[in-house]
This record gives structure tokens, sequence and C-alpha cells, in this order.
């Protein structure tokens, strides 16, 4: 094969992949602690793969580190995208161990603020790096405007990741769904409950019109 | 690198120190610079106040350095707040193709989290209630 030949079929290789309909598309769950993004996860792998990704807790922190189920198909209304979901740690600026010791001894507490922390800037490298679109994901009874869920759709609207937010937890009582369509008016407001099932049929068509 | 320093080293002083960063100085270091910067005054319990923000590339580091040096007993981490609000939902596409609006007039208090005890934001006002020890 000619030199010339050679970089034609590598060329063409690369530009493959890039336009590959099969490549999957990384998507990136993110949002603070504890607003459901574990459950969210599960509920999508166990859906249209059969499992779930993984523990599913009301103590902060209990995804530690980016977990990813990759190859999960999502098809609605003819439309359909082939993604790899990463659930991420909650996005945090602190973390103290001491949050943790009415749950667990000391012991136990600094190793799960140790891996905490790990997975927060793990979690922040790869929406650097690594995540094709992001599913923010926020509890629609507490107030979205905070310092963190400003700074970090800051932060994904810089990079010009495409993302979908998902309200999530309107099983509550308290849970107020304008509140955050107020809050991010320029992005998509998907209302559900992770844990119920409740208006999934509406989060999938969003996620195969929006990242397929 | 220039750093933030106090005037007595604030060591043995019964007070908090705020370092108020002007834009100008910030503006000659690297995004790693500007951070180690933030995260020394904060590491010796002062209160940074930024002139100019950081961009949101910046932020991202600055929160994924931080979890890095959190330390139980020791650092547990930042409070931060800014305003007005990352300027990047409303910037013109050539200024993102330019990269000059990413970090445009927001001003930004950080502060170590074991010391704040509330960090408060509206519109025009960042009130931050600050504890000794």
């Amino acid at each position: 094969m000619g030199l010339f030949t050679g970089l034609k079929d590598s060329i063409s290789r690369v530009t493959d992949r890039l336009f590959s309909e099969q490549e999957p598309k990384r998507i990136g769950i993110y949002g603070p602690p504890n607003a459901g993004k574990t459950t969210l996860a599960n509920r999508i792998a166990r859906d249209w793969t059969g499992d779930a990704i993984g523990t599913e807790s009301h103590v902060p922190h209990e995804t530690r580190r980016a977990r990813r189920k990759e190859n999960v198909e999502i098809e609605r209304n003819g439309k359909s995208v082939t993604i790899d979901i990463v659930d991420t740690p909650g996005v945090t600026t602190k973390v103290d161990y001491e949050e943790f010791t009415d749950e667990m001894d000391k012991e136990d507490a600094i190793r799960r603020s140790r891996e905490a922390t790990e997975g927060v800037a793990e979690a922040m490298h790869w929406l650097r790096e690594d995540v094709d679109g992001v599913i923010y994901v926020l509890d629609s009874a507490e107030d979205p405007i905070t310092q963190v869920n400003t700074m970090l759709i800051g932060i994904i609207e810089s990079r010009d990741l495409p993302v979908l937010i998902f309200a999530n937890k309107i099983d509550l009582e308290e849970s107020s769904i304008k509140r955050i369509e107020d809050a991010f008016p320029q992005h998509k407001t998907v209302p559900l409950s992770a844990k119920e099932g409740k208006n999934m049929d509406e989060v999938y068509e969003n996620i195969a019109e929006y990242f397929g | 690198m220039p750093e933030a320093t106090n005037a007595d080293d604030g060591k043995g002083a019964d007070g908090v120190q705020i370092d108020l960063i002007s834009g100008e100085r910030m503006n000659g270091l690297t995004s790693m610079e500007k951070i180690r910067m933030i995260l020394d005054g904060v590491h010796d319990g002062n209160i940074v106040i930024l002139e100019e923000g950081l961009s949101p590339d910046e932020e991202s580091k600055l929160i994924e350095v931080t979890m890095a040096e959190i330390s139980p007993d020791e650092f547990n981490g930042i409070e931060i707040e800014t305003y007005p609000k990352s300027s990047t939902r409303d910037s013109s596409l050539l200024g993102r193709i330019m990269g000059t609006d990413e970090s445009a007039n927001k001003l930004t208090v950080i502060g170590p989290a074991n010391q704040i005890e509330t960090l408060h934001k509206d519109e025009t006002l960042i009130s931050a209630l600050v504890s000794r020890n």
C-alpha cells in the first residue's frame, strides 16, 4: 500500500469513527448530592438492559466513584440513541467526614469522605475531557439556585455540551417544577420521579430526541 | 509566583484576613497559579475576594484541586459565591470564540468551609458570617 493510500485510509477511519452512528454517546449524570442521580441511572439501566448500576441511599455521597453502564439503547417515537450512562458522585465544594459520623464510625466516615473527594475530582475531570452530553438532576423540592448548580451549569454551557435538566422527586409535596424552570430557563426541564417511575416516557422521549 | 500575603502573616492575630485580589493581579497568572493563590489563602484561613471571577474552566479546576486537598480534621473544602451569575449563558458567539468574556465582571468570594458559617447571596450583595476558629 502506498503512503498516500495508507494516509487516505487512516483519515477515512478517523472520520468514520467521528461520525459513526454506532458510537455510543457518553452521557454524564451530574447534579448535587442526594438529587437522585443513582436512582435515575438505575431506573434507566433496568428499563433498557435489566441491570442496575449502583447502590441507592439517603446518605450523601453514597456514589463515591463514577460508574458506567455501557451501550444502553433507548428508543422512543421512532428515534433512538445508544448511550453509555455515567453516574457521577454529587458535585460539591466541601466534604466533611463528620457529616457521616451519625451513620458510621469515624474510620469509615473518613474513608467515605476520602472516596467522595476523589470521586468528585474525577467527575469534574471527566466533565472537561470525556463527556458528550449531560443529564443534570435536581431535587425539585430544594432551591435550585445554589452556587454549585449555577457554577456547574455554567461550566457545562461553556463546553457547549448538550444538557437536559431533570426535575426529580416530583412525588414530594414540596416539589416545584416551576422553580427549576425559572432558575434555568435556557434549558429544557423534564419533571420526573425516578423513585416511583413517574413520567419516564417523557424522560426517554427527551433523551432519544435530544442526544440522538 | 505572586502571592497574596499578610502584612504580619496573620499568625496569632485575633481576626480574619480578607484578601481582595485585583483583576490586574490575576490577569498575569496561569489558571493553576490563580487556583494555587486562592487555595493557599483559604488554607491560611483567609477570605479571598476576586475582583474578576474565574472562567468556567478555572472554576471546574478549582473544585477538582479543592477535592484533592481535603483532609480530615484539617481542611474540609471551600465556600464560594459569585455575582452576577455566570455570564456564559449570555455570551455572544464571538465572545466565546475569542474567549474574551468568560470571566467578565463577576466578583467571587471564596473562604474556608469550616470558618464560613453562612454565605448568603442576593441580587446585589454577598454576605458572609465568618467564625474566627
